[in-house]
């Protein structure tokens, strides 16, 4: 049995949640081989064999990945998914455009977003914005899964896999990449900070959101994400969202500031090691998940936390 | 041009859930249901492309059980021009839903089929990117923007870290983000104008499409609660506890 991990990566290294991904594959059992599929992306490939547990990396070199497009890439997968009991990519943007391909080409079901392995056909997912789990056992010979990075440890490194070259597909002609629009920022990423500072409608605007919350994030070196009410209030870019439609997160400290506690933010970030509540509504729902409250106005307490820090 | 958006059925996005006793499912009995809201957000997009002059037709279709056509009818309320029902009372996992749709799509013959982007029932996120690979079709997932000119749709996609633009060739599938566009309401008028739309019903076996299971349940619980801690009296109090108690920072 051996368990393929699409990798995500920007050709020269890889992201952050393919190795969770490798992680969920140790745990199924069996051999761990990385499929990198990308355009120049010698070191990406590198850097998966360095990964600890993983015994091979397939790398799929050519044109037609130079944008990671999902009808390259899940043609690429069925290319080299021969012989392969489950295949797995992060539940990521990339991942879950192109998991879904794969699964329909090789006429298999999906299992998005697992939680934990329970066996080889066995894996647990949250359903209903994350207000129950569901225990799901799969019929099909393989299996395609997308996987929640915080729920697995990042795999360590200390691998030496053998890279193998495998011929890339032609593009599909089909889809055709126009241009990015990447937020560039010096701060961590989100789904991987130690320490997110997250803010929400209570912030009353963009302005306000960033003057109180960017000397806190820049003094904890903490992302900085929001709630769905303060993206939708045109506060911050959509790509700060914390919840069931925006990112999924689990820092060690996550301090919500003027956040309610919507069920579907909870759903976002309700897994963080440490939470703090700054909120002035003591019945804010956001208290019942956190471990450390106060009930203060924001625009006093927040800059105070600042400076006494 | 025709587009074909296809509609579910879901437990209405503010009722909350409950885990029933015997950790069979959940318990759908008596709840509100509603129309996904990312299919809405399709219905209203195709609704727009038309009101642009881009479409010509917009077909909704629903799969599942009869119930269904009050969705189907919603979505006439909010511009669809006409319905179609897949009924059948099996439960309809996405790979199959994919292959009950690209049956229709053979037959429709659209050039454009958009979709929410998932379903807020089994958060799958599959049916859409299922339904463009059996097609061999382009597809743009997440979308916060459409514009269609030509043979072309240039669709900008929300993705991790930013936006990403995609141009795809027609015929192709699109998967709708929150923030493509905000639904109308359906008028009074429009919703009793709905009611003499056309609505066709169909079986799964007319379409000669298998729709077992793959996946089997085998139980659903309540996810862990976590315990919600202290309240802090202030700012130094709260520094304390995060410093010597959690020692986060």
């Amino acid at each position: 049995m051996a368990n393929l991990v699409i990798a995500e990566h920007d050709h020269g290294s890889l992201k952050a949640a393919t190795l969770n991904v490798i992680s969920a594959a140790a745990a199924i059992g069996g051999d761990v081989h990385v499929l990198v599929a990308g355009h120049n992306a010698n070191a990406a490939a590198a850097a998966a064999a360095q990964v600890a547990g993983v015994s091979k990396v397939l790398l799929a070199d050519g044109p037609a990945h130079a944008h990671l497009l999902s009808e390259n890439a899940a043609a690429q997968v069925v290319a080299v998914a021969a012989g392969y009991s489950h295949i797995l990519a992060p539940a990521t943007a990339y991942g879950k455009s192109v998991a879904p391909r794969v699964a329909a080409l090789l006429d298999k079901a999906q299992i998005s977003d697992i939680i934990k392995v329970i066996d080889g056909d066995t894996f647990v997912r949250p359903i209903y914005a994350g207000n129950a789990y569901a225990t799901v056992k799969s019929a099909d010979s393989v299996k395609i899964i997308t996987v929640r990075g915080t729920a697995f440890a990042a795999a360590a490194s200390g691998g030496s896999a053998a890279v193998e070259n495998v011929a890339a597909v032609a593009d599909s002609g089909v889809a055709g990449f126009v241009s990015a629009e990447i937020t560039k920022s010096e701060r961590p990423e989100l789904t991987a900070a130690k320490i997110i500072v997250s803010g929400g409608r209570g912030l009353g605007s963009g302005e306000k959101y960033r003057e109180v919350l960017t000397p806190l994030a820049d003094k904890l070196n903490a992302a900085m994400g929001a709630s769905r009410a303060a993206v939708d209030a045109g506060f911050v870019p959509n790509d700060y969202q914390v919840g069931q439609t925006g990112k999924i997160v689990a820092p060690e400290l996550y301090v919500a500031v003027g956040i309610s506690g919507a069920i579907q933010h909870l759903a976002g970030m309700k897994d963080s090691k440490v939470i703090v509540a700054i909120n002035k509504d003591p019945d804010a729902p956001i208290f019942s998940v956190a471990d450390f409250g106060l009930v203060a106005d924001l625009f006093e307490a927040v800059p105070e936390l600042t400076s006494k820090l | 041009m025709k587009i074909l958006v296809p509609v579910k059925r879901v437990v209405d996005y503010n009722v909350k859930v409950r885990v029933k006793p015997d950790n069979s499912g959940v318990d759908i009995a008596n709840v509100k249901m509603s129309m996904n809201p990312f299919c809405e957000i399709a219905v209203e997009e195709a609704v727009r492309l038309k009101e642009k002059g881009v479409a010509t037709e917009i077909v909704a279709v629903s799969a599942g059980v009869a119930q269904c056509q009050e969705t189907l009818r919603n979505a006439m309320a909010i511009g669809a021009d006409r319905g179609i029902l897949i009924e059948t009372d099996v439960e309809l996992q996405p790979l199959a839903v994919a292959k009950l749709l690209k049956a229709v799509v053979d037959k429709e013959q659209p050039k454009l089929v958009v979709l929410g982007k998932q379903a807020i029932d089994d958060d799958a996120n599959q049916t859409g990117q299922m339904l463009a690979a059996l097609l061999g079709w382009g597809q743009a997932t997440f979308a916060s923007k459409v514009e269609v000119a030509g043979d072309t749709a240039t669709v900008t996609r929300e993705v991790d870290g930013g936006l990403e633009t995609v141009s795809l060739k027609l015929p192709a599938i699109i998967t709708t983000d929150l923030r493509l566009n905000e639904p109308r309401y359906a008028t009074l008028p429009n919703i009793m104008k709905a009611k003499k739309k056309q609505l066709d019903n169909v079986k799964p076996a007319d379409l000669g499409v298998d729709v077992t299971p793959r996946l089997t349940t085998l139980k659903v619980e309540e996810p862990p609660k976590r315990q919600g801690g202290v309240k802090v009296a202030d700012v130094a109090a709260l520094i304390d506890k995060l410093k010597n108690e959690a020692k986060v920072i």
